[in-house]
């Protein structure tokens, strides 16, 4: 006799906590073939407000900690997703409709992008500041900085690595996020939560929406508490008008990419999220 | 007589030889523009200096066409080293000639002579010089190696330093190997069209560099251009927040400068002749029209008083007046549009209940002035605290501990600079850490160096002029460093199958 | 210029609230802000560049001259060198009558006598128009001597007709930090400015800067020099390098002007050594005047503590009146 399985409940993360979406909407996911795979939250304007409060309340400790604290909380969550690899692989298999063995690479190519960036924590300042040699008696040194709340439309056709290259570099310099999950793919993406949530990074400092992109990224793009808006999965949606939006209080913007390899490691993806500021300090000796 | 009058010691005009009209600069020369020609007036005194060429819709064409070709045919071509060369002319020729331009900014945009020609004017030889020797050096700019030029850049520059905005805009993308259209804000156009001159003797290939001038529109059309590839832009955050959405959708990479207010915080233990001149340099440096300007004083309140009172003996030694005095401190207000907004400012603040103290001094018959100006009991939910003024008036508040001053400080969709006053260094570089701002000068105040990268954090702009970030800002960003992803091994034994 | 009022340590006393030991003075001078060097020399070389022309720089010349302590301070003056330079003092150009007179000479303490007797009637009150005598006491320069000798020093000058003492500090004790002990020979020396009539040959404070190294020393012996009763502070001796800078003078104009603000009472001061040209002493009237205002330009206020710079002024003044450049041979040696 088969056992019974005891499905799991999918909801949104924020704050460090699973709640249900405020207006207690659901939407169906589907495998790949059609089947029931869960009911997934379908987030609402102010669930994103929620998410959004919830970062800002994490920045000044996430973005104030040692870069090597972050490096080693960010490596920690790597060490999760590796124990967790296959309820993952499992996951993807049945949303993407994938051969284990490919969705066992993504998995992994997912949790080696996560340590990659986990190493950068306390180099990527070391390569994107510099001292400067300016002309009179003065230290003056130029240091990146986090950018602040950063709201991200996660890859649309990616369950785990889409999600992982766009939120992890934005991590790294100490930014704190709100991602807005693939609309179809969402599952691995509330896993991730768990591995987050059960992992050292402090609460708020990632935030999960499930739900439809087109009708929460309008609100996060006009937000005035959001600094910055990685557009990266959003090509599918009126993005223009996002940017156009985002515009109104100058937010660091990343468009659209498109391709099976959207948001590739770079330290350009690092540096799109941080701000450089160039301290002065006179040098007397007497 | 009192001696601290000084008598008068005009800087003579006699080295200027302006035109009597000045045309667009397209293609390595000068020709009329098809819109209206508008007047250019002294600031200091209303007089008629020139009369300049406004460029249409079909001018602008005419502008990135040229530097569209000069892009493909020279530009992009020529070696780093080649156009290093150049660059490195100009510098030379912008001291050569550096007496003329003084004169010519401090008669066309109102500063007094002393900073015309200390700052201004050494400063955009410097930018060029500095700039000069990246030309060559782009591998090595942080982007990897062979980083590509983006191709036109759309330039438009505001009336505060008209040159030496220029040389930010210019240097830079010059070095990076791109073609320019520039234009110069509308009061202050004249130094740009000598800048033009300059680009002749320099020999630089026509196309290059090209000057339109012109008002808003001129700079609607140039940035709404579909063939150019950047966009830079100084100025005030509503414009560049019409930029950033013109751009939205396009692949014009753009750089920001905007409006600023500035926290300048003084602790107890600042050095405190030195503060006083640094709180007098940040906020009457260029009659404040500095979008880094300390316009907000946060200042200890233990220490409140006797700054106030120190700051007001100093602002009675300012001397305002004409701008070509070299004994002038204040200089004249670039424009009657810009004085009716310091006045109308002023005013609000001082309905709003703020306390008004004006430095006495005479103002001359003509031109437009605004004598230097401190508002005390100023709250933060004022409105002379949270504009921009962008003239000669401090607002003065307070704090008690350092976290409340970061936190004012912090206080405002800004994020342009801030100063910091305190003997303490290890509070110096804490409180550093934490103010959101991209200039941050620690016991100094409005300083500029081309080796040293200056822009915004929120809606003070985005990007960074000056330094090697200020040439990543012409250059295309870095390819996927896909390469730098390990190959996968097992990380553990039980986890790989 | 006979005298002044101040009574030795009065000053102290009043603002540090009890005696004026190394503790409390450390206290009181460690607890002024500090001073940024950077800051300074900015506003220092700002106030040079002021351009001062034509009425402005005619009355700034004759005004240098008359705040010029014309000095010798050679190993080989003789009365005959010290009789030249009063001569000088008096009549600075022959060729123009309406030159004005010098505010002082100074000399050396053994050669007060031979100058007293030079100056003759021109001896007296640089306010009234007259020319005082200052001589340089304490084991000058160096200031390495028992205090009885620098105290004995002070008394046989001001005995021979001095009516001004140019003093050095303990610059090794102030180093070291013995405030309290700078201080009480300060005091001490005061009290040896003391005449039998119960006045006091007015008494300038050398701090010699250029030893003292950092602006901080600087500000805080200027205030050390003024708690215990200075009537000048004055930078340097001119035997060590450097001498007189515009950013030190700007310092301690800066400490002047704040001890004016809590006390009222105003206290002089000179740059000494090293200021050789017209150019340069403008900078220093401009200084002055922009620091503690104009009321500062007198001889009782401030002093140039020079010997080649009056031929230089000299040499201007004659180019504003006749509009052609003067040379050396038109001026005199001493």
């Amino acid at each position: 006799m088969t056992r019974l399985a005891v499905p799991k409940t999918y909801k949104l993360y924020i704050g460090g906590a699973f709640p249900r979406s405020e207006s207690g909407r659901t939407y169906e996911i589907v495998s790949a073939k059609g089947a029931f795979l869960a009911n997934a939250s379908k987030a609402s304007r102010k669930d994103a407000r929620d998410a959004v409060v919830a970062a800002r309340g994490a920045f000044g400790g996430w973005s104030g900690a040692t870069a090597y604290n972050r490096g080693q909380v960010l490596y920690r969550v790597a060490e999760i997703l590796e124990g967790r690899r296959a309820q993952f692989v499992a996951e993807i298999v049945d949303a993407e409709g994938v051969s284990t063995a490919v969705a066992t690479a993504q998995v992994d190519a997912a949790i080696d992008r996560w340590v990659w960036y986990a190493g950068w924590a306390d180099k990527y300042a070391q390569v994107a500041g510099n001292a400067n040699p300016v002309a009179g008696p003065y230290f003056n040194i130029s240091v990146p900085e986090p950018t602040g709340v950063v709201a991200i439309i996660a890859p649309q056709d990616s369950s785990l690595l889409g999600l992982v290259s766009a939120v992890a570099p934005a991590l790294v310099a100490g930014n704190t996020v709100v991602v807005v999950a693939s609309e179809r793919l969402p599952l691995s993406a509330i896993s991730l939560s768990e591995v987050l949530a059960t992992s050292d990074v402090p609460k708020g400092v990632v935030n999960v929406l499930t739900g439809s992109p087109a009708e929460i990224a309008p609100w996060l793009a006009s937000h005035q508490d959001v600094n910055a808006l990685d557009l990266v999965g959003a090509g599918a949606l009126d993005w223009v008008d996002l940017q156009i939006a985002a515009a109104d209080t100058l937010k660091r913007v990343l468009t659209p990419e498109n391709g099976s390899d959207a948001a590739a490691p770079t330290l350009g993806r690092i540096t799109a999220f941080v701000e450089t500021k160039t301290v002065w300090h006179t040098k007397g000796l007497i | 007589m009192s001696f601290l009058e000084y008598a008068p010691a005009p800087e003579s005009q006699a080295i200027l030889n302006l035109r009597s009209e000045y045309g667009l600069f397209i293609d390595g020369e000068f020709r009329e523009g098809h819109g209206t020609p508008f007047a250019s007036i002294s600031p200091a005194t209303e007089k008629h200096l020139t009369t300049i060429s406004t460029a249409d819709g079909a001018d602008v064409d005419a502008a990135v066409a040229a530097a569209r070709r000069a892009y493909d045919r020279t530009w992009s071509r020529m070696s780093g080293a080649d156009r290093g060369k150049y660059l490195f002319r100009i510098a030379r020729l912008v001291q050569e000639r550096s007496r003329e331009l003084a004169v010519a900014e401090s008669l066309d945009n109102g500063k007094p002579i002393k900073e015309s020609r200390d700052v201004d004017v050494p400063l955009v030889a410097a930018w060029f010089f500095y700039y000069a020797g990246w030309a060559d050096k782009l591998d090595h700019a942080g982007l990897g190696a062979n980083p590509a030029s983006l191709g036109v850049a759309a330039q438009v520059i505001p009336w505060n330093f008209p040159l030496l905005m220029l040389a930010w805009k210019i240097a830079p993308a010059l070095a990076a190997g791109n073609t320019v259209v520039l234009k110069p804000a509308e009061t202050t156009s004249l130094t740009a069209l000598l800048f033009a001159e300059i680009v002749q003797q320099a020999d630089l290939p026509p196309g290059v560099v090209n000057i339109i001038t012109g008002a808003g529109a001129t700079g609607v059309a140039l940035v709404g251009h579909d063939d150019v590839d950047a966009v830079a832009f100084t100025g005030s955050t509503p414009v560049g927040r019409a930029i950033a959405k013109s751009v939205a959708g396009t692949h014009k990479k753009v750089t920001l400068e905007l409006g600023g207010k500035a926290a300048n915080i003084v602790f107890d233990d600042a050095p405190i002749d030195q503060a006083i001149e640094g709180i007098v340099n940040g906020i009457f440096f260029n009659q404040g029209h500095v979008c880094c300007a300390g316009s907000r004083l946060l200042v200890q309140e233990s220490i409140h008083d006797e700054v106030v009172d120190r700051l007001k003996s100093r602002l009675s030694t300012l001397r305002l007046g004409d701008p070509l005095d070299k004994n002038t401190d204040i200089g004249a207000i670039n424009s009657s549009a810009q004085l009716d907004r310091i006045r109308a400012l002023s005013d609000i603040g001082e309905a709003e209940g703020a306390e008004r103290w004006t430095a006495e001094c005479t103002i001359p018959e003509n031109g437009f002035w605004f004598a230097p100006t401190i508002f005390t009991n100023v709250s933060t939910s004022h409105r002379i605290a949270q504009e921009e003024v962008f003239g000669p008036v401090l607002s003065v508040l307070t704090f008690r501990t350092p976290a409340e001053a970061i936190a004012k400080a912090n206080n405002t969709p800004f994020g342009l600079s801030a100063g910091i006053w305190s003997d303490k260094g290890s509070r110096i570089l804490a409180v550093a850490d934490k103010l959101r701002a991209g200039v941050i000068w620690a016991n100094t105040f409005n300083r500029f160096d081309p080796a040293s990268p200056f822009g915004g954090y929120k809606e003070s702009g985005y990007g960074r002029e000056g330094g090697r970030h200020g040439i990543a800002s012409y250059l295309k960003t870095a390819a996927p460093a896909a390469a730098l992803e390990p190959t996968r091994k097992s990380v553990t034994k039980g986890a790989a199958k | 210029m006979t005298g002044t009022q101040i009574v030795p340590g009065e000053r102290a006393i009043a603002l540090l609230g009890g005696e004026a030991n190394d503790a409390n003075l450390r206290r009181y001078l460690h607890g002024i802000p500090g001073v940024d060097a950077v800051g300074l020399e900015q506003r220092a070389a700002g106030l040079g560049t002021r351009s001062i022309k034509t009425t402005s720089k005619a009355w700034a010349l004759d005004r240098i001259i008359g705040l010029i302590d014309l000095t010798t301070l050679e190993g080989a003056d003789t009365p005959g060198k010290v009789r030249s330079l009063v001569a000088k003092a008096v009549t600075p150009d022959p060729a123009d009558p309406g030159c004005p007179r010098v505010a002082a000479v100074c000399v050396y303490g053994d050669m007060v006598g031979h100058a007293v007797q030079a100056l003759g009637s021109a001896h007296g009150d640089p306010d009234q128009g007259r020319i005082a005598v200052a001589a340089v006491a304490t084991a000058f320069p160096s200031g390495r001597a028992s205090r009885s000798i620098k105290l004995e020093d002070t008394a046989d000058a001001v005995a021979a007709g001095a009516d001004e003492i140019d003093m050095v500090i303990d610059r090794g004790a102030f180093l070291a930090g013995r405030y309290g002990q700078v201080y009480d020979e300060i005091i001490a020396v005061k009290e040896a400015c003391r005449r039998a009539d119960g006045t006091y040959a007015h008494l300038k404070i050398i701090l010699e800067t250029g030893e003292l190294n950092t602006y901080d020393n600087v500000r805080r012996a200027s205030w050390l020099g003024i708690l215990a009763g200075g009537d000048f502070i004055k930078t340097s001796t001119g035997k060590v390098a450097p001498a007189a800078t515009l950013p030190v003078t700007l310092l301690m104009l800066e400490v002047v002007r704040d001890w004016y603000r809590l006390s009222g009472d105003k206290v002089g001061v000179k740059p000494a050594g090293g200021i050789r040209t017209s150019k340069d002493a403008i900078k220093y009237l401009v200084t002055v005047a922009e620091t503690v205002g104009e009321e500062w330009l007198t001889p009782h206020l401030f002093r140039f503590g020079a010997s080649s710079l009056l031929n230089d002024v000299l040499m201007q003044r004659q180019k504003m009146t006749t509009g052609h450049y003067s040379g050396p041979d038109y001026v005199t040696i001493d």
